[in-house]
């Protein structure tokens, strides 16, 4: 039902996010999905690989600061509205919405967005009771 | 222009005769009083009665800034607390400030010692005068203050910050003499020069800068840009605030000390022995007339000397160098003196976060900015900016509250702070204006 996020603190200056894509290039990890939400000082990069825990091992040893957290893997129909109807559900259930963000690509001709919300367990059940298709971890990497 | 003639060109030796008194009352009284001072004194086998001459001042047990701190806040007053009518703070080297203790009559010797560095600037009852140091725990804003009213001269008690105020102020009143940090008189200065006011409506003439080390270069900056003389203030919150020591204008060279209230030694700083004047090493300072808390051999940790030849000015109290450095980590940041072992008691406190940090002070447009870089431990780390930036809030304000000083806060990735075999480096001063 959850998919693994690695997240990772990046220091604001200059060649910091080079550095760390090229850690996870070097080593063949593919980047499905990323964001990075960014203060004046630094930067919070969410990234969906296609090996999580590798990806972890691999940057920890490098010095960075990272951990993985459960995220909700949401496939929409890739037309207008897909994503609106998704949040309609969850906003009429309560779930609040932390972050989301968007897949590189498209799975199965569907949209797929990272979702982070604050009740998962919930969020879950509404979308899969309202026929909403959530990918599980073995449909997208490791 | 003296403020008190007869004590500031007292003979030396009718100078030296009242030091000895002086020095003997504040011995037996702090004998008597300060259950430390006694315990120190006995442990060196030292009596009040063994003070026979200035020379025997070396016997006395010295005084460090960490007994305040182990005494804090009444341990070493020495005078009944309803004697007590003002206490005064500063910096600790730890979480704890250190606190000084006043009675009326300090009040009084506070006010004269600065009437007569008010003096040394030629400043008196025409003047009028911009403290524009903080008023409040610190020293520099009431001690001034009280001078200026002492000597008769009109008191702006305008405290730090706003500068725009400030100049309006200044040009409005028709401000003579301005009292601050010179970091601060920089800053005035070219917010002067920036905001395009009518250099022919400001009347400053003088300007009485402390509470920092500074050097001739600034000193020259400050008085083209400010168009004045610009002189030298020095004290400390442990011996009175400042007005321990001032330039006059006649020297224009070196801070004499009012000898009648405070007794200068310069030491060897590792080895604690006296040296003869002329010599460059710490000061240490005796006061000899305090009486809420005297402190008898102040281990200032100024690097400084004694300048033994006599003054133009025919002031007979010596007259030490501007300060030359210091002797341990201590910076001074805005007029705030500020330990990184302080940094390091605050952070100590907050789960998760490493006692690694590194403090970088720069200069940016005159202002002193305290960076403090602190490690981002890996539990500490949430897919969320919102919790990551609380953390870093809540490490700045602890950080702020032990300083009382607002710093910058950089979170940095574990391992990015240099370590170093045996002391790690935890300070990095970009202020050469300073240090040079």
């Amino acid at each position: 039902m959850y998919i693994k996020q690695i997240s990772a603190f990046i220091e604001n200056r200059l060649g910091s996010l080079e550095e760390f894509t090229r850690l996870l290039a070097d080593a063949g990890i593919d980047l499905l999905a990323l964001s990075i939400a960014d203060t004046t000082d630094f930067g919070i990069l969410r990234a969906i690989t296609s090996d999580n825990e590798k990806a972890l091992t691999l940057v920890k040893s490098h010095g960075y600061t990272a951990s993985l957290t459960d995220v909700l893997a949401v496939a929409v129909p890739d037309s207008p509205g897909g994503l609106a109807d998704a949040l309609t559900l969850l906003r009429k259930g309560g779930v609040t919405i932390e972050y989301l963000y968007s897949f590189v690509r498209r799975i199965d001709e569907a949209a797929v967005l990272i979702f982070r919300v604050d009740a998962p367990a919930k969020a879950a059940e509404l979308l899969c009771q309202s026929g909403v298709r959530l990918l599980a971890q073995e449909e997208i990497g490791k | 222009m003296y403020w008190n003639k007869p004590v500031e060109t007292m003979e030396r030796g009718m100078l030296e005769q009242l030091q000895l008194e002086r020095l003997q009352e504040t011995v037996r009284r702090v004998y008597k009083n300060v259950p430390v001072y006694r315990q120190r004194m006995q442990e060196k086998g030292v009596s009040p009665e063994d003070i026979k001459t200035l020379k025997d001042l070396r016997l006395l047990p010295f005084t460090q800034k960490t007994d305040l701190r182990d005494n804090y806040p009444y341990g070493l007053f020495a005078a009944p607390q309803s004697e007590i009518v003002r206490v005064h703070a500063s910096s600790g080297t730890t979480g704890k400030p250190i606190v000084a203790g006043y009675t009326a009559h300090d009040l009084q010797v506070w006010s004269e010692v600065v009437a007569r560095c008010l003096g040394c600037a030629h400043v008196g009852k025409k003047d009028t005068v911009q403290v524009s140091y903080g008023y409040g725990l610190f020293t520099g804003g009431l001690g001034l203050h009280y001078g200026v009213e002492k000597v008769g001269a009109k008191a702006v008690p305008t405290s730090a910050g706003n500068t725009h105020r400030q100049l309006m102020l200044m040009e409005d009143l028709g401000t003579t003499a301005i009292a601050c940090t010179p970091s601060y008189a920089l800053m005035i200065g070219e917010a002067l020069r920036d905001e395009g006011f009518d250099m022919s409506r400001i009347k400053l003439t003088t300007g009485i800068f402390g509470a920092e080390p500074w050097t001739e270069g600034m000193r020259d900056e400050i008085e083209k840009l400010l168009g004045i003389r610009a002189l030298d203030i020095y004290g400390l919150t442990e011996t009175i605030g400042p007005g321990v020591a001032m330039e006059c204008l006649e020297g224009h060279n070196g801070l004499h000390m009012w000898e009648d209230h405070f007794i200068p030694e310069i030491l060897d700083p590792d080895t604690g022995e006296a040296l003869p004047d002329g010599e460059m090493g710490e000061l240490c300072i005796t006061t000899i007339t305090k009486e809420g808390m005297p402190t008898l051999r102040y281990r200032t940790h100024d690097l400084t000397r004694i300048i033994p030849e006599p003054c133009p000015c025919g002031r007979t109290h010596k007259r030490i160098m501007r300060l030359h450095g210091r002797t341990d980590d201590m910076l001074i940041i805005r007029g705030v003196n500020v330990f990184p072992s302080q940094v390091e008691a605050a952070i100590m406190g907050i789960p998760g976060i490493a006692p690694r940090y590194l403090l970088v002070v720069e200069r940016i447009n005159n202002l002193d900015v305290l960076e403090v870089q602190v490690e981002l431990a890996p539990e500490l780390l949430s897919d969320e900016v919102r919790r990551v930036e609380q953390l870093s809030r809540d490490v700045s304000r602890a950080i702020e509250q032990v300083l009382g000083l607002g710093v910058k806060l950089r979170l940095v990735s574990p391992g990015s702070i240099e370590r170093s075999e045996g002391k790690s480096k935890r300070v990095v001063d970009k202020r050469t204006a300073l240090t040079q």
